[in-house]
């Protein structure tokens, strides 16, 4: 009975005479974080473009929240957009509002809340990400990297979606920030009862929230499923990427839930061999 | 409650009904989030004042499927910002109203200042001082290093040099053409029917020759070369600094000054003159084409009487000032092009205040000229 909240069939991306998909199936379940993993220019972001509408597919189809991107009415597409939250990797706040505005701007687009309502909204929000109410009235440029990620973030939570699209969201955060980013995200998911599709290469990022991840290499899909079933895959992307230095450090804390075997160190030898 | 989700459509509704005992219920039922209730909320929002008016009424909120921040506000702002004491909510709706029984946050209010008017003017006045202040230490300073280059010949960016020639020279050809075409065709006509009721028309030569060489051309040009390189140069410089490409090349030991800003001087310094020449050569062109037209005066009678009607002082006075114009019109599109700030509007601001600048600094300068040389090029 469940549709999908994002279903994509047999799609192909071309850039001029370069294809970057080539036949995604993939489909996102109610209330999981799908995470999009896969090297530089494997066309994970591009993904997440298409489930956007921001990209047109050469061939397939992507079909979020039940309706056609593609296909559907104006209406319809727009009342969907109003269902789903983006946080892009940069933020991309509007550098001529303030942060209050920026917040507000999908609220007051609804043109039937009033200002009292949208301001209540507005702060709470801010509140939500950790943004006190002094810095609402300061510009983009005057904020932090780790503030802006925050504010988008704000923002993208402004119509109380059901869907949220995370890409990159720990990148260009330090350790700690980008960590406290993570429990963020988390926590607000589990309030708010999001489902979310997460681009991202940080392998902490990925292991801390991810119930699924989405393997994308040389314009395929690869595996689909589990940390767990993830790891256990044979391609050779997949061991360099999560079994050598950097992964291996950061599956530590999860190693014994993976069912690798206790001898850690052999099995990375193994995966660099 | 997946199914709730996925169907937030289910549109909000509420009614009030009493029991035998004489309390009051408010049931509410559907989904009373954000997406199900803007489109209802005209007809909501009274409704929910009108039944929170009586402070007795029980709540029973369990029948509501979906709730969230925005149709929990809702209710709390009905209730007067605090809970009812009569409320029956789903469990998992608890948390929502928990986050609200904290003090209403306000929005940090800007001060208001009557002195706020006269501070605005200052500042403004201060703010043409500082540019002032900032384009003079860049000129002095790109002038400090061109003479340092004097030393290092070596170091002379002579490709930059030349393309910014190319692209502020070689590439306004066409527009100065045609600019300048037209308005010898429209001078030439307008002083041809005032000359003809004299009959001075042989005095056409004398007009156009002294007007375009003298003013016009050396305007002209250096207004068109404004809008289209000034603004460029401008926009480049910004993008840059925005960037922080320019910071990568000063870490690396190469000072933007020489290889960015005084190309771009010594380039215009050197093409406006030039565009100056072939401006004047077509509008002086499209004069003689109308006052053939219109007056009859033959093509080799109107060149051959050139010289003679306009002093030679006079170009060479042209095309001085045209050399100051460059050298104006790239100062002022890198000094504003240093001072754009990274975001969106800083960049379209920063480019109209480079060209109107230009524009306006060009002509009070042509006027300190034409006051200067008032009795250079004259008529003995």
């Amino acid at each position: 009975m469940t549709e999908h909240v994002v279903e994509v069939k047999g799609l192909w991306t071309r850039f001029g005479r370069h294809a970057v998909h080539r036949g995604i199936d993939l489909r996102v379940e109610h209330g999981e974080v799908l995470s999009l993993v896969g090297g530089s220019g494997s066309g994970k972001t591009t993904l997440l473009r298409q489930m956007l509408g921001l990209e047109k597919p050469h061939r397939g189809q992507v079909r979020v929240l039940g309706e056609d991107l593609h296909q559907c009415e104006p209406s319809v597409l727009q009342r969907l957009r109003n269902r789903w939250g983006v946080l892009f990797q940069e933020g991309a706040l509007f550098s001529a509002l303030t942060v209050y505005d920026n917040v507000a701007l999908p609220l007051h687009e609804l043109r039937t809340l009033d200002e009292e309502l949208i301001q209540d909204l507005v702060l709470m929000k801010l509140e939500m990400v950790g943004i006190e109410a002094r810095h609402a009235s300061k510009v983009p440029a005057e904020l932090s990297g780790g503030m802006v990620k925050r504010v988008a973030l704000a923002r993208a939570l402004a119509l109380e979606p059901e869907l949220l699209f995370l890409d990159e969201p720990t990148a260009g955060l330090d350790p700690d920030r980008s960590e406290s980013f993570v429990q963020l995200i988390e926590e607000l998911r589990r309030e708010l009862n999001l489902t979310v599709v997460m681009v991202t290469h940080d392998l902490d990022t990925l292991v801390a929230l991810s119930s699924r991840i989405a393997v994308l290499f040389d314009g395929r899909l690869v595996v689909v499923g589990t940390l767990r079933e993830v790891v256990h895959s044979e391609h050779p992307f997949i061991v360099n990427f999560f079994l050598g230095e950097r992964g291996r450090r950061a599956l530590e804390a999860v190693w014994d839930t993976l069912g690798m075997g206790e001898d850690m160190p052999q099995q990375a030898a193994q995966g660099s061999a | 409650m997946p199914e709730a989700a996925a169907t937030p459509l289910n549109a909000p509704q509420l009614r009030q009904t009493s029991a035998a005992d004489g309390t009051v219920r408010v049931e509410l039922c559907g989904a009373w989030n954000l997406a199900a209730l803007e489109r209802r909320l005209a007809q909501l929002a009274p409704q929910l004042a009108a039944y929170a008016r009586d402070a007795g009424c029980h709540w029973d909120l369990s029948a509501v499927t979906v709730l969230d921040h925005a149709g929990a506000l809702l209710l709390w702002r009905a209730w007067g910002r605090k809970r009812v004491p009569r409320l029956t909510l789903r469990p998992e709706h608890e948390a929502l109203f928990d986050n609200l029984t904290a003090p209403r946050r306000e929005l940090p209010k800007p001060r208001q200042d009557w002195r706020a008017q006269a501070i605005a003017v200052g500042e403004q006045i201060l703010g043409l001082l500082e540019h002032l202040f900032a384009a003079t230490l860049l000129l002095g300073r790109v002038v400090i290093d061109a003479a340092g280059l004097m030393r290092h010949p070596q170091r002379i960016p002579w490709p930059e040099i030349s393309a910014n020639i190319y692209r502020t020279g070689a590439q306004a050809l066409g527009i100065t053409a045609l600019v300048g075409f037209l308005i010898g065709v429209v001078l030439s006509y307008l002083s041809a029917q005032q000359l003809k009721q004299f009959g001075a028309d042989i005095y056409i030569i004398n007009l156009l020759g002294v007007s375009v060489i003298r003013e016009l051309g050396p305007v002209l040009a250096a207004v068109l070369v404004a809008g289209r390189s000034g603004s460029a140069m401008t926009a480049q410089l910004g993008v840059m600094r925005v960037t922080e490409e320019l910071d990568a090349m000063t870490v690396m030991g190469i000072p933007h000054t020489v290889r960015l800003i005084l190309p771009k001087m010594v380039a215009l310094a050197i093409s406006l003159p030039l565009i100056v020449l072939w401006t004047d050569t077509v509008a002086i062109l499209g004069g003689m084409v109308a006052a053939s037209a219109e007056l009859g005066i033959p093509y080799r009678f109107f060149l051959s009487r050139l010289p003679d009607a306009v002093p030679i002082a006079n170009l060479w006075l042209g095309l001085g000032k045209s050399v100051v114009f460059g050298i104006l019109i790239a100062l002022i599109a890198c000094h504003f092009g240093l001072r754009i700030e990274p975001d969106t509007e800083s960049l379209g601001a920063g480019t109209t205040d480079s060209v109107v600048t230009a524009i306006t600094t060009v002509i009070i300068v042509d006027a300190v000229f034409a006051v200067m040389f008032s009795d250079v090029g004259s008529f003995e």
